[in-house]
């Protein structure tokens, strides 16, 4: 066992140091968000209410992250004109 | 320790996908409040990177995520243990792109007091190279109504500047459900089961929004994440008010209110809609004011829909709706009546 040591040399606290981006949430998915963009507006809202991070907007149209996506069905829920569907995990 | 690079999304137009809020020394101005959903997108990235394993349909990200977005400028985090600290930062991982700092479970405001201290005292002596620094603090309801609400309102007395944001899923959700200062009346939780001898917890929910008013604080309010932007709104003004901010944000839960995962949001509207959580702030020049959706249902008391709406979709509550509970559910439905018609009373711009 390694030598104890005193309060002098122990750190201060803990530090969380790598970008929790390493972990991909997205294999905890049962059902995939897939978005019709021939329906969407363009409002945000699937934006704005994700809890994960996981709606990307890049200028022209929203793509899902499925690296991160938890597979909630929060965006399909909310979206008011119902261009996302939750569809179940392609099996390979 | 190797470089930390964050996912590369292609994107054509505006801020990369993911980014970590860094300001040079000397950074100056002010962050502006975007309210348009598609300029948002375009220009803010929230403090909350993906990656995060609080429950999928956890509504608590979503608070975090909206709050950021009114931020304006360099911003430290203080957590309270609770959902958000223990989903966040498992080690070594964290999912915070701003300053973030985690203490104990009871003392979430005294930690971000002693850090607006020294903030002040870095600014006194010139060795702070930006003109503010802002402090937000996220507790849960555990960690403010009961066990932190000593050190909050010390802090909220000794007057430090600090905005403290209460994400309230109404129990102690982490470590398993058990009853809280926040719990609402006949809500089934672990420590009050619901069987022959109690139907669900016999006491009221604690008014921590009213507690917190008796401080004669700059500023206190209440929020949902489905009025998001009331709540980027409020942020704002409580980041900006000299002194301490307080929000009361609800946030449903999926596992403990025992709701369908894609319900968080349609939940919190439903929440606003029956008056179970009315939305307001108050400040000590104006008094109470109603905002948003609850101000629409006092003009209009039409629009007030019956407690059974909100009650319905949740299985903590599902013993209520029980042909032999019809009494109880009257008396939930009192209950939640009282708490309004008080606000009424009291509320500035309610019609009288």
């Amino acid at each position: 066992m390694a030598e104890l040591r005193g309060y002098k040399e122990l750190p201060i606290g803990a530090v969380p140091f790598r970008l929790s981006t390493d972990y991909k949430t997205g294999d905890w998915r049962a059902l995939r968000p897939v978005v019709d963009h021939n329906k969407c507006v363009k409002c945000m809202l699937c934006w704005i209410y994700c809890p994960d991070m996981a709606v990307i907007w890049d200028g022209e149209k929203i793509t899902i992250n499925y690296d991160y996506c938890k597979g909630c069905g929060l965006c399909a829920h909310e979206c008011p004109v119902k261009a996302i569907t939750m569809e179940p995990e392609p099996t390979e | 320790m190797p470089k930390q690079t964050l996912p590369q999304v292609p994107i054509k137009k505006g801020e990369p996908a993911y980014k970590l809020w860094i300001f040079e020394p000397g950074w100056k101005g002010e962050l502006p409040l975007i309210l348009n959903p598609r300029q948002l997108a375009e220009q803010k990235r929230p403090a909350l990177l993906p990656g995060h394993r609080l429950c999928a349909g956890c509504a608590a990200p979503i608070i975090v995520k909206l709050a950021s977005f009114a931020f304006r400028g360099p911003t430290i985090v203080v957590n309270a243990t609770g959902c958000l600290e223990v989903a966040t930062t498992i080690f070594p991982y964290t999912s915070w792109a701003v300053p973030w700092i985690h203490n104990a479970f009871e003392n979430a405001a005294s930690t971000g007091s002693g850090v607006e201290a020294a903030i002040k005292a870095l600014k006194k002596t010139g060795r702070l190279p930006y003109e503010h620094v802002d402090v937000v603090i996220f507790g849960g309801d555990g960690g403010t109504f009961d066990i932190g609400f000593q050190a909050l309102s010390g802090a909220a007395e000794r007057g430090h500047d600090f905005l403290y944001i209460l994400y309230d899923n109404e129990a102690y959700m982490n470590t398993g459900i058990q009853r809280s200062g926040g719990t609402p009346p006949f809500a089934w939780t672990t420590t009050s089961p619901v069987g022959k001898v109690i139907p669900g917890k016999q006491q009221a929910k604690k008014p921590i929004a009213d507690i917190m008013v008796a401080h004669r604080i700059p500023y206190v309010a209440t929020a949902t994440p489905a009025h998001w932007l009331d709540l980027m709104k409020k942020v704002r003004k409580g980041i900006e008010v000299e002194g301490p901010a307080f929000i009361h944000a609800l946030s449903p839960c999926d596992r403990g209110w025992r709701h369908g995962t894609e319900l968080a949001i349609e939940i919190a509207r439903r929440a606003v809609d029956t008056c179970y959580f009315p939305l307001w702030e108050w400040t000590p020049e104006t008094g109470y004011m109603l905002t948003d959706r609850s101000l629409a249902i006092a003009r209009n008391p039409s629009l007030k829909q019956p407690i059974e709406k909100f009650v319905e979709v949740q299985g903590r509550f599902k013993h209520l709706l029980k042909p032999e509970n019809r009494e109880l559910l009257k008396k939930f439905q009192e209950y939640v009546d009282l708490v309004w018609e008080d606000l009424l009373k009291r509320a500035a711009n309610a019609p009288k």
